[in-house]
């Protein structure tokens, strides 16, 4: 059975990753941010997952399961320095963090 | 045009859809919410493409573990009322420019490829093979994954804790 040519899959992938990527450059909230990471990173599971299919190679799947490995991890760090962050300033912008100056 | 045809369009603008409302909400709890949307679709998309396991990992591990730790941190610190600034036009707008230019040239690439025009055949990628391969051909790299998911615990336990001396003391 056919599904679809791999180049839809990829325009899939870019069209989400491009949507991250402008939720984590134009937001002003730190978990926003954090979110559009996230987003982005699955978008490149997708692409992951298109391209084992298109070559028929595991390999692709398993540089997804690592990718899903390492958004937990990152989101784990980075939700807690937000905490961290958010009791040193009170506040989430992170134009608010201004300390140094 | 066949069934698999349809539903991954169904599937795709369902997750564009839903990934587009979250990243415009002003009110995190929704975004959230929709993001669970918008990764219950990439499993589903996952399971069409062959990967079962990748697609039930999906679902535990991002639209699970991952979603809820952002709603525990919104509700845990009253995110709610904290009111976000949004950035002036002349901010955004480049990033939409240059979103928008990449996504072109990246059609424009896919589309002039070789071999783009070929439908991809419907596979499927048991979960014990690719559990076998996984721990026969990437056993060092699940060893190095398990140490990093170790370092981030202690870490995130780090920064979380309370310090009960030292002078700068949040209120």
């Amino acid at each position: 059975m056919r599904i679809v040519p791999f180049g839809h899959v990829l325009l899939l992938a870019g069209l989400l990753f491009v949507m991250g990527a402008f939720c984590a450059v134009t937001r002003r909230n730190l978990v926003m941010i954090v979110l559009g990471v996230e987003i982005m990173l699955n978008a490149a599971g997708i692409a992951f997952v298109g391209s084992a299919l298109r070559w028929g190679q595991l390999e692709g799947q398993a540089c997804v399961f690592f990718i899903l490995a390492v958004a937990a991890t990152e989101v784990a760090v980075g939700l807690a320095m937000i905490v961290f962050a958010y009791r040193k300033t009170g506040s989430f912008d992170p134009a608010g963090y201004n300390q140094l100056k | 045009m066949t069934l698999y045809t349809c539903l991954f369009y169904v599937l795709a603008v369902a997750i564009v859809t839903t990934t587009g409302i979250a990243i415009t909400q002003r009110n995190l709890v929704h975004a959230v919410i929709y993001l669970v949307f918008s990764f219950f679709g990439s499993a589903l998309l996952f399971y069409l493409l062959g990967a079962p396991l990748l697609a039930a990992l999906e679902v535990i591990v991002y639209a699970g573990a991952i979603m809820v730790l952002f709603l525990f941190i919104i509700m845990m610190v009253k995110m709610e009322s904290i009111e976000e600034r949004m950035p002036p036009l002349g901010q955004w707008l480049p990033a939409v420019l240059c979103g928008i230019l990449y996504l072109a040239l990246g059609a424009v690439v896919v589309y002039t490829a070789p071999g783009s025009e070929f439908p991809l055949q419907t596979a499927m990628a048991t979960p014990v093979e690719l559990g076998k391969y996984l721990f026969q051909r990437h056993w060092l790299s699940i060893e190095i994954v398990s140490l990093l998911l170790l370092v981030a615990i202690i870490g995130a336990l780090h920064l979380g804790k309370r310090k009960e001396t030292g002078g700068t003391e949040e209120p």
